[in-house]
């Protein structure tokens, strides 16, 4: 069994070695499987504070300043600081959406539920990259975009 | 007991405001200046001894729990390199404030003595408590010590980001708040803060009881 997976093995890598550039990864270039590839240089976040319409319903909002650093755990959210609803009349900054501090069962906490408490697995903060694979999406005008 | 008391006194302060026998005015005056700079020297070299990241650090106590922490916020690593150190945001730069400070920080060598955070789990139980003593010294000092490299006057608001800008030019420019109202964990991770215990609430922070591993 050992020699047949290390034979197929052997056929793969061969077979790969053979037929170079026959598909391009985008992501990778022209770069070989086994060497590693230039990674892309950091860039500054987009920290404008500019609010961006989504792209479609229920699009969770992006984030439009600086996020790194943050912390999110068990203890403190950073985000909550400044965006939980008791918070945001001294804040300035949006609130919450209401949704988020519904339970699984439909009760209406006094904060945010656990399931909606990590908010960056939905929002995300932007960096300024050209997309590194081309696709052909169009925001959904009804959205309020041009 | 209290008249051999007072007899040995009397026996010192004789031989104290006694004029020197051996030796002379000159080499004592010199004597006295020379051991005077030697006595300030060596103090001085050692509270700054103690001012510095390997004294810090050389208790597992600050070496394993917020020591790394630090490392990895923009007061240790950052792009042009300057960083601060323990002592930049824990000891006030100014002389009789230090000696405060100091004195006070006797209290930590007691809780060396006796392992007050030894554990990683003692550490962690005492957290809010330790983190409010500092607040509260910062709230009391108005964050001297950010404002010994972060000086109002020198801040291009016009170079900060939208929201920074709104909340310096108003609640810090009032002096209605002040640095550590907003910025609490810059430097280390935060312990949970119940609603009403940090220098500016935060309410929205609370998660479940049962999740807060109390």
């Amino acid at each position: 069994m050992k020699i047949l997976a290390a034979a197929m093995l052997l056929f793969a890598v061969s077979a790969g070695a053979q037929a170079p550039g026959s598909h391009v990864d985008p992501m990778r270039g022209t770069v070989p499987i086994p060497e590693p590839t230039q990674p892309p240089r950091l860039t500054n976040w987009v920290n404008d504070d500019a609010r961006l319409p989504r792209n479609y319903a229920m699009q969770p909002p992006i984030i439009p300043h600086r996020v790194d650093g943050y912390q999110v755990d068990k203890n403190f959210n950073k985000c909550l600081d400044c965006h939980s609803r008791s918070k945001t009349p001294f804040s300035g900054a949006v609130p919450v959406s209401a949704t988020h501090y519904i339970d699984r069962d439909g009760k209406v906490l006094d904060h945010v539920s656990t399931r909606r408490y990590f908010c960056l697995q939905c929002h995300v903060a932007q960096e300024p990259m050209k997309p590194l694979v081309g696709n052909r999406f169009k925001p959904d005008s009804a959205q309020g975009r041009p | 007991m209290i008249a051999r008391v007072i007899a040995l006194v009397r026996r010192y302060w004789k031989i104290i405001s006694r004029p020197s026998t051996h030796y002379s005015l000159g080499f004592l005056t010199v004597g006295g200046f020379i051991c005077g700079i030697g006595f300030w020297g060596a103090f001085n070299t050692a509270m700054e001894f103690t001012n510095t990241e390997a004294f810090c650090t050389g208790c597992h106590e600050m070496r394993n729990n917020v020591y790394p922490e630090l490392q990895q916020t923009i007061h240790f690593t950052n792009r042009s390199g300057v960083r601060a150190k323990c002592s930049d945001c824990h000891v006030p730069h100014e002389w009789t404030v230090k000696m405060a400070r100091k004195i006070q920080a006797s209290k930590e060598v007691w809780g060396k003595i006796f392992g007050t955070i030894s554990t990683e789990e003692k550490f962690q139980a005492k957290r809010l408590e330790l983190a409010q003593h500092e607040w509260a010294r910062f709230k009391a000092n108005d964050s001297l010590e950010c404002r010994n490299c972060h000086s109002y006057e020198s801040m291009d608001f016009t170079r900060q980001s939208q929201r920074a800008q709104a909340m310096h030019s108003t609640f810090l420019a009032s002096k209605e708040k002040t640095c550590i109202d907003c910025h609490k964990g810059i430097a280390h991770r935060l312990p949970y803060i119940p609603p009403g215990q940090g220098p500016s609430d935060s309410p929205g922070q609370a998660v479940p009881t049962a999740h807060t591993g109390k």
